[in-house]
């Protein structure tokens, strides 16, 4: 068992022949992931790292059965990628670009309300199932098949997590990198919800940071439903208020969305909260163990 | 990226949102030259001169005064030019002023009371929709009128698909208890500056206050704007009002290597490819017994030359007094970026403090190897607690 993607996903890529499109694909295949083709406007027809190229998303969804896509589209047109994907009929949607405005994303949120498509991203790493599925851009090796879920808004702060957790001999059963913007498509507390449904998760690490109320929604959440441990931790306690530290959604702006008051509330709800990242490892192993 | 009042007032003028008539001066004799201009064209009396500065709370520094005649404009403006204006958002040492703002006075007397309000146009992000909040107590730190009486703070959330609706402007005015002409002016008031902030892809318009003069005009006394980096590509005009001296030196060389740079003020530098581990990274550095002196994200190519670029970057701080390099490798090799900080420690000379170097992930055994065999003055670490240690250990030598 995993979250949201396995061996069986079938999965395109948008922006399938650019750049990093191409890079990424290729590593993506290489892990083992089922990509059964990718879209480039006007080079529909053609084929690409051995699979079909389509002209649209619709296409590859009728001739290949595409149910995940993960797009790469340079942030001028991301958004208009998403919900071309969303139309199509797309179950879930992986969008690892940086830099999309956020007035393209308020209308992007606005149109996946009355569709049935789950948006992960954007400005992520991507999802992985170790051993079964590699979506995104992490590095595949670290990760190993276990039972620890991994939430994070942060790309490699997560392969920390995933290495720490590879070394203690725990694993992931799948790891979500939601992204790093203002505005994303699956927040801490959906994620959070999968993983209580999943049977073979025992554990999960949920990784924050500065800027927004999600990791407190989430903490409400957990107290009022949740049975398995999580460990938490959130990056930021020495951020200046008012600064952008690198993703757009980090920053700080009033007294809520400070590392401090995330973690009081973490902890008031019953999060394991540790204040340095070399302990997230250690501290699931030591509740699992326990 | 933020605006300067004159800035985001000039934004605003263009989408018909009220504000007083106000000329920019770089000298007394240019503030001089705009209050009688100001005379000429508003009749008005009385001048603010207002300091532009990336900052609030400039009333409380001095950089704000009511001047009632030309001498004082030339007095207070020859007093707020070069002086080192310190408020609660400036760094301690506050900001030089090279610029202040020459407007005309709204709050002359007249028929009826003058009022202040707070308006502001934001996103809310556990909604994802624009928001529009504001205030029947004006002129005042919003967040301490939150803290004192949340009761006193409305908002009104726009549905993205069909916009800002008449009668959720309508009910911002009754809420504020207008009626009349004023009620008429600040509907329009609030049309206006929903457009202006969706237009320019904005992130915050703050209106601070918002006066209903004596004549029942209503006027943005002030405008604190922000704009949103990643949608700066698509607004040329309002790219290049950056004000790079507003910026710290440091940050805007870095912003040219297309680094992504913060300041701090602690002593030990830090290199991070990640935003997320770069702040885990800085935290860390805390724990360990320092305080970080930047944030800076190499990113995830972090290849020889960014490396090099990064040093240059975190050797321009006399504070730093130690440095350390934390990368995850992943798709990047961490020998490379180990051969990567060996060229930079030749290529530059007189690094004379302690360089800690932690590589993770991809090759990480190989790295280390590299650097422990360069005879570099470099100590290296592969799992994160044992490069705090080594960060302790560099300070208290």
């Amino acid at each position: 068992m995993s979250v949201l993607v396995d061996k069986h996903s079938k999965v395109i890529v948008q922006g399938f022949t650019g750049n990093e499109g191409a890079f990424h694909s290729s590593q993506m295949i290489v892990y083992g992931t089922n990509i059964v083709g990718g879209v480039t406007p006007g080079k529909g027809g053609q084929t690409h790292l051995n699979r079909p190229v389509f002209n649209t998303v619709a296409d590859a969804v009728k001739e290949v059965g595409a149910d995940v896509s993960v797009i790469f589209v340079p942030p001028a047109f991301a958004a208009d990628a998403i919900m071309e994907a969303a139309d199509a009929g797309i179950k879930l949607i992986v969008c690892i670009t940086e830099g999309i405005p956020t007035k393209d994303m308020i209308i992007v949120k606005e149109y996946l309300k009355d569709k049935n498509s789950r948006l992960i991203g954007p400005n992520c790493p991507g999802i992985i199932t170790p051993g079964e599925a590699k979506i995104g851009i992490m590095p595949g090796f670290i990760h190993s098949p276990g039972c620890v879920g991994i939430i994070s808004r942060s790309g490699t702060l997560t392969y920390e997590a995933v290495d720490q957790l590879t070394k203690a001999g725990l694993g992931q059963t799948t790891a979500i990198g939601i992204g790093g913007d203002p505005i994303i498509g699956t927040t801490i507390k959906e994620a959070l919800e999968l993983f209580m449904k999943d049977p073979k998760t025992k554990g999960i690490v949920m990784i924050g940071e500065i800027g927004g109320t999600m990791e407190a929604e989430a903490a409400h959440y957990y107290k009022a439903n949740c049975t398995k441990p999580v460990v938490g931790f959130i990056a930021g306690a020495t951020a200046p208020k008012g600064r952008t530290m690198g993703h757009a959604g980090a920053i700080i702006g009033g007294k809520d969305d400070t590392a401090e008051a995330k973690k009081q509330i973490m902890r008031e709800c019953g999060i394991h909260v540790v204040d340095s990242p070399a302990d997230i490892g250690r501290k699931m192993a030591e509740l699992l163990n326990a | 990226m933020d605006l300067h009042e004159f800035q985001g007032k000039s934004i605003l003028k263009k989408y018909g949102v009220s504000v007083p008539e106000g000329i920019l001066a770089e000298s007394p004799e240019q503030a001089v030259e705009a209050a009688k201009h100001l005379h000429a064209i508003t009749g008005t009396k009385f001048w603010v001169v207002k300091a532009q500065i990336h900052a609030g709370g400039r009333g409380k520094g001095g950089g704000v005064k009511l001047a009632k005649n030309v001498r004082e404009v030339e007095k207070f403006t020859d007093k707020i030019i070069g002086m080192n204006l310190i408020t609660p958002q400036t760094p301690p040492e506050g900001k030089k002023v090279s610029k202040v703002l020459i407007q005309q006075d709204v709050f002359y007397p007249g028929p009826s009371d003058i009022r202040e309000f707070y308006i502001s146009v934001l996103l809310n992000r556990k909604t994802g929709r624009n928001m529009i909040m504001y205030s029947p107590i004006g002129g005042m730190d919003i967040e301490a009128v939150a803290e004192k009486t949340p009761d006193q703070i409305f908002t009104e959330e726009i549905d993205p698909r069909y916009g800002l609706q008449g009668f959720q402007a309508r009910r911002v005015a009754f809420n504020l208890s207008l009626e009349g002409d004023a009620f008429k002016n600040m509907v329009k008031f609030v049309q206006s500056l929903y457009k202006a902030y969706l237009d320019s892809d904005a992130t915050l318009f703050e209106i601070n206050p918002v006066l209903k003069a004596s004549d029942d005009k209503i006027f943005a006394v002030d405008a604190k704007v922000t704009i949103d980096n990643n949608a700066l590509y698509r607004h040329p005009d309002i790219a290049q009002m950056r004000d790079l001296a507003e910026e710290d030196p440091i940050e805007v060389e870095a912003s040219r290597y297309d680094l992504n740079y913060v300041k701090l003020n602690g002593n030990v530098g830090c290199m991070v490819n990640g935003a997320g581990l770069a702040m885990a990274t800085m935290d860390m550095i805390k724990m360990s017994g320092g305080d970080p002196a930047n944030f800076l994200d190499v990113g995830g190519t972090a290849n020889a030359k960014r490396v090099e670029e990064g040093f240059r970057i975190i050797l321009k701080d006399p504070n730093v007094k130690a440095i350390l390099v934390n990368i995850f490798g992943g798709i990047v090799r961490c020998d490379r970026v180990a051969q990567g900080i060996i060229d930079a420690y030749n290529n530059i000379d007189n690094i004379n403090v302690p360089i800690i170097v932690r590589l993770q992930g991809t090759n990480a055994e190989e790295a280390k190897i590299l650097l422990d065999e360069s005879g570099l003055e470099v100590r290296s670490a592969i799992a994160l607690e044992d490069a705090a240690r080594l960060v302790n250990e560099a300070l208290s030598e």
